[in-house]
């Protein structure tokens, strides 16, 4: 009771921490904001394999994402386990690539269009001839900046 | 009787000093999380799209570098059995021809390499060859670029983006990468 007494005569000393959950919190959106989540939840299974000639992808925003893999086990039983490819949330066909690729284009400025790659993240497993139908379509939509995902394979 | 509602005030507030620990759980959870996922892999310009098939002009055999892969991932370079790991020394050998051989490429502007697949390739494979072509490149590209100085005595180590532009392009120039795919066999699908 006498500590009471004895501060409320003084003019308080102490530096004000109201404010600090406020500017915890203006970090805590900044990073809520900046981060950007995997959009797209994963239905095939990949998992790309390793490579030493590796070259970084640098936009974000410039880049489409390809998924080739099996399908989850969870999947296995509506869509089989032959390797298929996801377009964005969902399984897709390689017909449905130019439109795919030109709704990612939309959202693209103008002046940044050449610089659109296509990542393929295509597991390691899969067998070449759905990769090729998926790159002779990127071809015929003019899509060429193709980037083969891949690990960064660990020193022997 | 304005000191007892002056105490009552206080006794009501919610403390917010935990409020900093808990928006501080919430920061380190999110950094600790997300994991800024650092997009690599091997960068590609695939050929245009064209209809008409290419016309097999008449290329000089010493001057085409070919590579096959089966269905069995089993690699055929220059109608030879080889292991994977042969290959960016032999592709090397082949760019530069160091000993003036017949039967490699006449000078590195004119080496051309082919690569083949079947459908039945493993992508696995299939990168690994492209990884180890590329790195065959790339090595030559690097001791090409150790060749010029960087300003003073020093030279540059490694071909990089350090180096200028206009280096960068008589280095290419010199050395350029062709690698042309063919379509595929659709043997082993």
């Amino acid at each position: 009771m006498s500590k009471f007494q004895k501060k409320r005569g003084k003019a308080s000393p102490e530096v004000s921490t109201a404010s600090l959950p406020d500017i915890i919190f203006m970090l805590l959106f900044f990073f809520m904001v900046v981060t950007v989540m995997r959009n797209s939840e994963l239905k095939v299974k990949v998992v790309t394999p390793e490579a030493t000639e590796l070259s970084k992808l640098e936009e974000k925003s410039l880049v489409n994402y390809l998924y080739i893999g099996k399908p989850m086990e969870k999947y296995h039983e509506t869509y089989g386990t032959t390797p298929r490819l996801q377009l964005g949330d969902k399984f897709a066909t390689v017909a449905d690539i130019p439109i795919f690729l030109e709704k990612h284009k939309v959202k693209v400025p103008e002046n940044k269009r050449s610089r659109i790659t296509s990542s393929l993240r295509v597991d390691g497993e899969v067998t070449m001839g759905i990769v090729q139908d998926v790159k002779t379509q990127l071809r015929k939509s003019g899509q060429l900046r193709v980037n083969y995902s891949s690990k960064k394979e660990r020193e022997k | 009787m304005g000191k007892t509602s002056a105490r009552d005030r206080m006794k009501n507030e919610v403390n917010a000093g935990s409020m900093a620990d808990i928006a501080f759980l919430l920061l380190i959870f999110f950094l600790v999380t997300t994991t800024i996922a650092e997009d690599k892999g091997i960068l590609v310009k695939l050929p245009p799209w064209s209809e008409e098939e290419v016309d097999p002009t008449k290329l000089k055999t010493r001057n085409v570098f070919s590579v096959l892969v089966n269905a069995d991932n089993q690699l055929l370079v220059r109608d030879e059995l080889t292991s994977i790991d042969d290959l960016r020394e032999r592709a090397k050998e082949f760019i530069m021809n160091p000993d003036k051989l017949e039967n490699l490429s006449e000078k590195p502007t004119k080496a051309i390499i082919s690569l083949k697949n079947d459908r039945g390739t493993e992508y696995k494979t299939y990168l690994k060859v492209y990884n180890e072509l590329l790195g065959a490149y790339n090595e030559l590209w690097n001791d090409e670029a150790r060749k010029y100085p960087k300003g003073g005595d020093t030279k540059y180590t490694e071909y990089s983006d350090e180096i200028p532009l206009d280096i960068r392009k008589e280095i290419k120039g010199k050395i350029p990468m062709v690698l042309s795919e063919a379509e595929p066999t659709s043997y082993g699908e």
